[in-house]
C-alpha cells in the first residue's frame, strides 16, 4: 500500500485493478486544510489518462508489476517469438507489441514490463537498424538533408528518409518516436 | 528552464518588494518586530506540522508572540521573516518560506482588507511602474475594487452544499481545490470570507445563524495569497480550541504540542480587539514575475 504521501511523478500505482503512472503531481494545501495531492495519471495497460486529487489519510494500491528482459527470436504466423533469461520460449500477438513489432530485429533484447503476467509494455532498445526495402531514387546529386521521402521497411513499416537514402541502405530508426535519425549504411554500388 | 540570469532578475524584484513594504507599513506607523524562530510550542493547527530543532521547534508563524505584544500594548506591529513547515512541498509550497505577518488594534477584519488592498497596489506599483499585471496569462488589477464572497455563497454556487450549516472537513478541503478555486472570478483579487465556525482556526466568531468566523483568504489569479483574522481575544475559548486541536492530532498520529500558555496567560490579562494578516511574500514575487514555481524566487 502507498499512502498519500509517498505519491510522486513516476510512481507506479493501482487504481481498480487496472495498473497507472503518475505522469504529473503536484502538492497542495488550501489555507489551513488538509494536504491535497493532485495526479494525472497514466493506464500504463491501454494509455487513457485520468485526473485524481487524494487527501493525506487516502491509501493507493501497489501494482503488482514485474519486468523481464526478453530476446527477439523469429516471427511465426501472427507470433512473435522471444527467448527469457531461462531460454523458455514466449509468444506475443501484434496487440500485445503495439507498434514496437514494426521495429524488432533479430536478436535484440526488450525489456517488457507484465502487470498480474500480461504483458502492458514492451520497451526497446532506443535504436534499431533497419534495411530499406523500397523507396523512389533521389533525384541525382540531391544531398540537402531537409527534403524527405517515403521508404518502407522489412515489416512493412513506412517512414520519411532524406532523398540521398537508397534502397538497400542500412538507417538507423528511433524507436520512441519511429523516426529515421540516420543512415548507417551506404548499400554496395553494383 | 530559468538561467541565472532570469533567477537574479527575480531576486532583484525580490528586493524591492521587501522595501517597498517595509516603507508601506514604516509610513503607517507600524513598527517592525522580530520574534523568536525557534520557539517551545507551535500555533495549534491540525494540518500544520512544524520541524524540530534541538529541543524546540522551527516556527510555522509567528502569530502567537506578535499578538503577545499586541496584548502588551503594542497598536501596529509587522514582521517578515522565515517560517517552516514540515512536509510541504510544491509548486507553491516550500518548507521553508517568507511570511509577512501584520496585526492592527481596533481594526476587523474587513478594515484589514483595505489596508490589504493598499499595500499590494502599493508594492505592485513601486515594483512594477503599474498596478496590473499578468501571472499565467491570466491579466490581475490590484487596485480598484476587489471581488469579496462568502465562503457559504461560493460553495452553494459551485460545490453545490452549504458547508457554514453542515460542516464537513474531508469534503471542506477537497471542494475549495477541486470546485471553488478554478472557479473564482478572474482579473481581480478575490477574497473568500466569513468561514464555517469549524474553520476559525484563531478567528472570532461572529453570532449570526448559524455563526461564522471573521475570517478571509486572499486568491489573486487563482492563487492563495494571504489569510486573516478578525482575532479571538476570549481566552476560554481560545483554550478550548487548543485542547480540542491537540486532541484531534493525537487522533490522527501527529506530533503532540504543548500549549503555548505564556499566550494564552497574555489573553487572560487581556487582548483589545484587533485583526491580523498573514502573507506569503515568495507568492507575491511569483505574481509579480510571473513565475510558475516558488524556487525560481527564492535565492536556494
Amino acid at each position: 500500500m502507498f499512502s498519500a504521501s509517498d505519491l510522486r511523478k513516476g510512481l507506479k500505482v493501482e487504481i481498480d485493478g487496472a495498473p497507472y503512472i503518475i505522469t504529473e503531481f503536484n502538492f497542495t494545501k488550501p489555507g489551513k486544510g488538509q494536504a491535497i495531492y493532485n495526479c494525472k495519471l497514466k493506464n500504463l495497460a491501454n494509455g487513457t489518462t485520468l485526473t485524481k486529487s487524494y487527501r493525506s489519510n487516502d491509501k493507493l494500491d501497489k501494482p503488482e508489476l514485474a519486468q523481464h528482459v526478453l530476446t527477439y527470436s523469429y516471427k511465426d504466423g501472427d507470433h512473435y517469438i522471444f527467448m527469457d533469461e531461462n531460454y523458455a520460449q514466449i509468444s506475443m500477438g501484434a496487440d500485445e507489441l503495439g507498434d514496437a513489432r514494426f521495429f524488432l530485429v533479430e536478436d535484440i533484447e526488450v525489456e517488457v514490463l507484465y502487470h498480474k503476467g500480461r504483458p502492458i509494455e514492451v520497451v526497446l532498445p532506443t535504436f534499431v537498424e533497419k534495411e530499406i526495402v523500397y523507396t523512389e531514387p533521389g533525384a541525382r546529386g540531391d544531398t540537402a538533408t531537409n527534403v524527405l521521402k517515403p521508404g518502407k521497411i522489412d515489416t512493412g513499416y513506412e517512414l520519411s528518409i532524406p532523398l540521398f537514402v537508397n534502397q538497400g541502405d542500412i538507417v538507423k530508426i528511433d524507436t520512441r518516436t519511429g523516426d529515421y535519425a540516420d543512415r548507417v549504411l551506404k548499400k554496395a554500388q553494383a | 528552464m530559468p538561467t541565472v540570469s532570469d533567477r537574479h532578475a527575480r531576486l532583484d524584484m525580490r528586493s524591492r518588494a521587501l522595501m517597498s513594504i517595509r516603507r508601506f507599513f514604516t509610513e503607517r506607523d507600524y513598527v517592525e518586530v522580530e520574534t523568536p524562530v525557534r520557539i517551545e510550542t507551535p500555533a495549534l493547527e491540525l494540518h500544520i506540522d512544524a520541524e524540530p530543532s534541538g529541543d524546540r521547534y522551527l516556527r510555522t508563524s509567528p502569530e502567537l508572540h506578535m499578538k503577545r505584544l499586541v496584548c502588551e500594548g503594542m497598536e501596529r506591529v509587522f514582521q517578515m521573516g522565515p517560517c517552516f513547515r514540515r512536509g510541504e512541498r510544491g509548486r507553491r509550497h516550500s518548507p521553508e518560506y517568507t511570511m509577512l505577518e501584520w496585526y492592527r488594534r481596533d481594526a476587523d477584519y474587513l478594515d484589514i482588507l483595505d489596508e490589504t488592498r493598499a499595500l499590494l497596489s502599493r508594492v505592485c506599483f513601486d515594483c512594477l511602474g503599474a498596478t496590473e499585471f499578468v501571472y499565467g496569462g491570466q491579466a490581475v488589477t490590484m487596485s480598484g475594487s476587489w471581488s469579496v464572497l462568502n465562503v457559504a455563497d461560493a460553495f452553494v454556487r459551485w460545490a453545490g452544499w452549504n458547508p457554514v450549516e453542515t460542516y464537513d472537513a474531508d469534503r471542506f478541503d477537497l471542494d475549495l481545490v477541486e470546485k471553488i478555486e478554478p472557479a473564482l472570478p478572474t482579473g481581480v483579487p478575490v477574497a473568500l470570507k466569513d468561514y464555517p465556525a469549524e474553520a476559525a482556526a484563531l478567528a472570532r466568531c461572529r453570532p449570526d445563524d448559524p455563526p461564522v468566523a471573521e475570517r478571509w483568504e486572499l486568491y489573486v489569479a487563482g492563487m492563495e495569497l494571504a489569510n486573516a483574522f478578525g482575532e479571538l481575544t476570549d481566552p476560554v475559548e481560545q483554550r478550548r480550541r487548543f485542547e480540542a486541536c491537540a486532541a484531534a492530532r493525537a487522533k490522527l498520529g501527529k506530533a503532540a504540542y504543548g500549549l503555548d500558555e505564556a499566550f494564552l496567560k497574555a489573553l487572560e490579562q487581556g487582548m483589545p480587539d484587533c485583526a491580523g494578516v498573514a502573507l506569503g511574500v515568495d507568492r507575491l514575487v511569483m505574481l509579480m514575475t510571473d513565475s510558475a514555481t516558488i524556487d525560481e524566487v527564492r535565492a536556494f
